[in-house]
């Protein structure tokens, strides 16, 4: 099950955990990303607060969590290659995230829905 | 300027057992070798070792690889890239000051004091304000400086709900983050078409939370804010206080006042608009204004004038507090004061109608080739939103960056965010018809090349020292010193 | 229009402009500027003044100034600058650039700011340092700031008693509109109190802890382990340090330091009552992305070159906006100028030289001083370097020493209290000024 925030963070759900990145037409809007601000392992996260930051040269944005919950991992090899996300943001993750209220995803955007929302961005 | 590159580091000119300096001989029996080891450098600091004649070549190279409103026109948007006069400079190499120490007492200083003073007076005159303080070091820091004063006096209402500052969505970042520092939350105000401030979208935000709106004026985008009246009476009848950001002063020189706008807080750019040198970042000074009844929130130490016509450093109590180690920058103000001595006040008066003249005069001979988005007459800048011919593929990057090559510095470019392909342009009150003339001639060539050999443009500059720089590989390997270069050559 | 020698215009290219605008007069283009808030009067301000005029002028007012030998320290040291300091700042590819954002044609400020940037973490011996910032006391603050932001919910901030003053009120001015508390831990005989900052620390919820270095007495204080204590509950070390003696003394990255900021006027920067100066700001590479101002970088252009550019500007107000980790836009750019040439000419062996002699020197007017029965060191047995706080003997005061030496054109140093008073030698001051210095405190009548 795939869901979305409006400022274009996903959350891919499989059991309790929400793998959690930025979508395709967010990847291609920052351009070439450089770094990637990410929480620990053990960190908290609230739905709708930001749990982190992506830059690319010329442009920064904070990263929103679509889920609240406990960190469980980060994806590490972005630290070395930030570029990751460009080439692939739904495989290339940022983190995973063990839900604590799993009925907060009847409020995210689903596919279709985030959909219209990058048409509308887009003009 | 050089068309290649000099590219030697100091560091790659240092040989070890050379120096540069001379110094007094020690007679001295004690020297610091005495401390205790644990308070001692064990290895010297690696910097460079180099004798006096390299030092000045190296730098002297340097420089040439570098554009300075001396080597030619800088029509760089909201910078106001004017003329710096040599006087100043000659006047701020004063003996007389560089060997004044800050804490010397009043009495020793008094020639200091009335410089400070005397540029007090004048920028109140000019601004409308009851008192300025010249503490603040660069112009956000005078908006900070401002912002503080205006939470002090809110505070000294025992006000304290008054947590927002409320900010045009045109305005530079530089407002937000200043407002953000000051401890403020951010609330945009939608501007309307013509980039002017949506009175009706600031009304529905006023409330008792506002502590003051932050504009410049003329705004952004060059436009003057005809309802700046109206603006100020809402913003005071909830109860919030009205800050001018002085980014854009240059075009009111004898125009209009700030402090009759309506405005209670202000700060002035000396860089900008009062001539003083950039420097390559600084050091600038940011001086503040405030309207009567709120000089007793300007920051410590403050410049006052005793009954007897000497002068005196005070630190009040009632301060929002000190904001700076002393009283700021001091050489910018003998430049400052110098420059408007030179002009005096009937020249002064001319700055502003003469920017605004060339400004207008670019603009009404380019808007035929570049998209005008907001139409004129505009102040001592404004905005194109690129070429007018869209389907070309050249963006506003490619113009700026072709225009290096023609030897012009490139205007401010992606900003303000209002349009996609932001241009904007402030040629300042001190260039020539005929320099102004030579710009337009270039704009208009890089128009042809654009819709003839548009990879030209795109591929420009050609005859820099530099280009295209990598500024993706800087970011993702930041390489910010001389150790890391060599760490990453090994 | 006008014949002033800055605006260019005759009258015949102000016709012509206004008609290639379809304007008639030059108030034409000010129509939208409602009348009622015109100027209506002209600026209260003298009438111009001719360049012969404007050097009387400001001659009058120089003769007006004191040109004291300056015994007096506080954070601001005079020290010499070589002249080919002021012939490199004052060439105008360097003087009248603005901030490089066009690197194409602005190698001379980046490369600058590079070396600049170099050299502070040759001396700090930390891994990244900023183009620079306004002043010691600002880059402080700013450190504050960035302590804060680092721990994210943590809004405690501990500062050391023995900070110098001016910077702490800075500290506190920024803290209190951030909503952030600052905390003094007290001195015990011209040091920080260890124990009672180890105490402090036991909360768990400072962000950060700020010490000077020397500190405002001129003392070295010892701070081995202190970084230890300030990282087990995840607070940041910030030393405020004074650059020049860091030529000699142990770097502050060796003491475990998070950031290490402060003024670099003691690089031969002028007095100039107060400024320019430089505040700088370096800090680890864990930490760059946190770290407020500018940041030059190295890379290549597309001809392979080595170029540099700002860097890392996502960090920065006008991408960031109100999540800036500063309002800062600039640096204080021909300053950092300065300490790169400054530092070129003088390197390590001339820093310790200058450290050397205003240590000598500084011992040697102690004993003078001291053999005068009228003014002693109060902390005789801490090692201080160029800077020493000394007891005034009653029934002689602060005020008394001041005035006294002031008749005969020496500033005795900074007034402490009543009875205290902190003194500073540099190379500047001869063995004459201060055996005369001396004897003006033997002979002053009680």
């Amino acid at each position: 099950m795939l869901y979305f925030l409006p400022t274009h963070e996903y959350a891919r759900i499989e059991g309790n955990v929400a793998t959690i990145g930025i979508s395709e037409f967010a990847a291609h809007q920052l351009g070439n990303v450089v770094y990637v601000d990410m929480p620990e392992e053990d960190d908290e996260v609230t739905k709708g607060e930001d749990f982190g930051a992506i830059e690319s040269v010329k442009a920064a944005s904070d990263l929103f969590s679509p889920v609240s919950g406990t960190v469980i991992e980060v994806n590490e090899a972005l630290v070395e290659n930030p570029r990751l996300v460009n080439e692939d943001p739904m495989n290339n993750w940022i983190i995973k995230v063990e839900m604590s209220d799993p009925s907060e995803l009847e409020s995210l955007l689903t596919p279709e829905a985030y959909e219209k929302v990058c048409e509308a961005e887009k003009h | 300027m050089n068309r290649r590159l000099y590219d030697k580091l100091i560091f790659e000119h240092s040989r070890p057992g050379r120096s540069g300096y001379s110094l007094p001989r020690n007679d001295f029996d004690r020297h610091v070798g005495e401390l205790p080891e644990s308070c001692r450098r064990q290895e010297p600091p690696a910097l460079p070792e180099v004798d006096e004649p390299t030092v000045v070549r190296h730098y002297t190279n340097s420089s040439t690889n570098n554009f300075g409103v001396d080597t030619g026109f800088y029509p760089l948007g909201s910078c106001t890239m004017k003329y710096n006069p040599k006087i100043n400079d000659a006047l701020a190499a004063s003996r007389s000051i560089a060997a004044l120490h800050p804490f010397q007492p009043a009495e020793t200083v008094q020639g200091a004091l009335e410089i400070y003073w005397e540029l007090q007076r004048a920028l109140s005159e000019i601004g409308g304000m009851a008192e300025f303080t010249l503490n603040p070091f660069a112009g956000a820091h005078g908006e900070l400086t401002g912002l503080l004063v205006i939470k002090a006096y809110h505070l000294s209402r025992q006000d304290a709900g008054r947590d927002t500052v409320l900010v045009p969505d045109s305005a530079h970042g530089t407002n937000p983050a200043s407002a953000a520092v000051a401890g403020f939350k951010v609330v945009e105000v939608k501007s309307l078409a013509d980039g002017t401030v949506d009175v009706d979208d600031l009304r529905s935000k006023l409330n008792d939370s506002v502590a003051a709106m932050m504009m410049t004026n003329p705004n952004t985008v060059g436009m003057f804010e005809k309802n700046i009246p109206a603006i100020a009476k809402l913003v005071h009848e909830a109860g919030g206080l009205m800050y001018y950001d002085g980014a854009n002063l240059n075009p009111m020189l004898g125009i209009a006042r700030p402090g009759d706008m309506g405005f209670d807080v202000m700060h002035i750019n000396l860089h900008k608009t009062f001539s003083t040198p950039h420097g390559g970042g600084g050091p600038g000074a940011g001086p503040v204004g405030v309207r009567k009844g709120l000089e007793p929130f300007l920051p410590n130490p403050r410049v006052v004038k005793k009954d007897d016509g000497t002068f005196d450093v005070a630190f009040d109590n009632t301060s929002l507090g000190r904001i700076s180690g002393w009283l700021g920058n001091f050489t910018i103000y003998i430049r400052a004061l110098a420059y408007i001595l030179s002009l005096g006040s009937e020249n002064l008066a001319k700055v502003g109608p003469l920017a605004t003249l060339n400004a207008n005069y670019v603009l009404n001979r380019l808007k035929d080739l570049y998209l005008l988005p907001i139409p004129g007459p505009c102040k001592h800048e404004f905005v194109f939103d690129g070429l007018k011919d869209k389907s070309t593929g050249v963006s506003t990057l490619n113009v700026a960056k072709r225009l290096l090559d023609f030897g012009f510095h490139a205007p401010t470019i992606y900003f303000p965010l209002l349009f996609h392909e932001s241009l904007m342009i402030e040629p300042t009150e001190t260039e020539s018809r005929e320099t102004l003339d030579s710009f337009i001639e270039a704009m208009r060539r890089i128009a042809e090349e654009a819709a003839k050999t548009p990879d030209v443009v795109k591929e420009a500059p050609h005859d820099t020292p530099v280009s295209h720089p990598d500024d993706t590989e800087a970011a993702l390997h930041p390489i910010t010193s001389w150790q890391d270069l060599c760490a990453a050559q090994k | 229009m006008s014949d002033h020698r800055y605006f260019p215009h005759t009258p015949e290219d102000v016709s012509d402009m206004l008609k290639a605008c379809g304007a008639v007069s030059l108030d034409d283009l000010y129509s939208d500027v409602p009348e009622d808030l015109r100027l209506r009067n002209p600026y209260a301000l003298p009438a111009e003044m001719s360049e012969k005029e404007l050097r009387d002028y400001f001659d009058k007012l120089g003769d007006k100034n004191r040109r004291m030998v300056c015994f007096a320290g506080g954070g601001y040291y005079d020290h010499y600058t070589p002249a080919v300091v002021d012939a490199i700042l004052s060439r105008s590819e360097f003087l009248t650039a603005y901030t490089p954002y066009q690197p194409e044609i602005s190698q001379g400020t980046l490369q600058y700011i590079f070396e600049y940037q170099s050299m502070m973490c040759a001396l700090t011996g930390m891994e990244i340092s900023n183009a620079s910032m306004y002043d010691g006391a600002t880059a402080t603050a700013e450190a504050m700031i960035m302590a804060v932001n680092s721990a994210r919910k943590k809004r405690r901030v501990l500062v050391s008693a023995t900070l110098n003053p001016a910077v702490a009120e800075v500290i506190s001015t920024y803290a209190r509109y951030h909503n952030v508390a600052v905390e003094v831990i007290p001195e015990h005989e011209g040091v920080t109190d260890r124990a009672e900052f180890e105490a402090m620390m036991g909360a768990g919820d400072i962000a950060g802890v700020i010490v000077g270095y020397p500190n405002y007495y001129g003392i070295v204080e010892p701070y081995d382990g202190w970084a230890d204590v300030c990282h087990a509950s995840k607070a940041l070390f910030i030393m405020n340090c004074q650059a020049s003696t860091l030529g000699v003394l142990r770097a502050p990255a060796s003491l475990g330091a998070d950031i290490v900021c402060g003024d670099a006027q003691s690089l031969g920067m002028p007095l100039n009552y107060g400024g320019p100066y430089l505040g700088y700001m370096c800090t680890t590479k864990a930490l760059m992305r946190k770290l407020p101002g500018r940041i030059v970088g190295a890379t290549t252009d597309r001809n392979g070159q080595r170029v540099f550019v700002l860097t890392l500007q996502a960090r920065e107000q006008h991408i960031r906006r109100e999540k800036a980790t500063s309002n800062i836009c600039s640096n204080q750019g021909l300053m950092a100028l300065h300490t790169a040439v400054y530092l070129s000419l003088v390197g390590a062996k001339g820093l310790k030289e200058i450290n050397d002699l205003g240590y000598g020197g500084l011992r040697y007017l102690a004993d003078g001083l001291t053999a005068t029965g009228r003014m002693h060191l109060k902390y005789p047995e801490r090692p201080f370097i160029n800077e020493a706080l000394f007891v005034v003997d009653d029934p002689l005061t602060t005020d008394m020493v001041l005035k006294a030496t002031a008749a005969e054109g020496i500033l005795a140093g900074v007034k402490v209290d009543e009875n205290e008073i902190l003194v500073a030698v540099t190379e500047m001051q001869t063995k004459a000024d201060m055996d005369r210095y001396v004897s003006i405190i033997k002979n002053i009548e009680l």
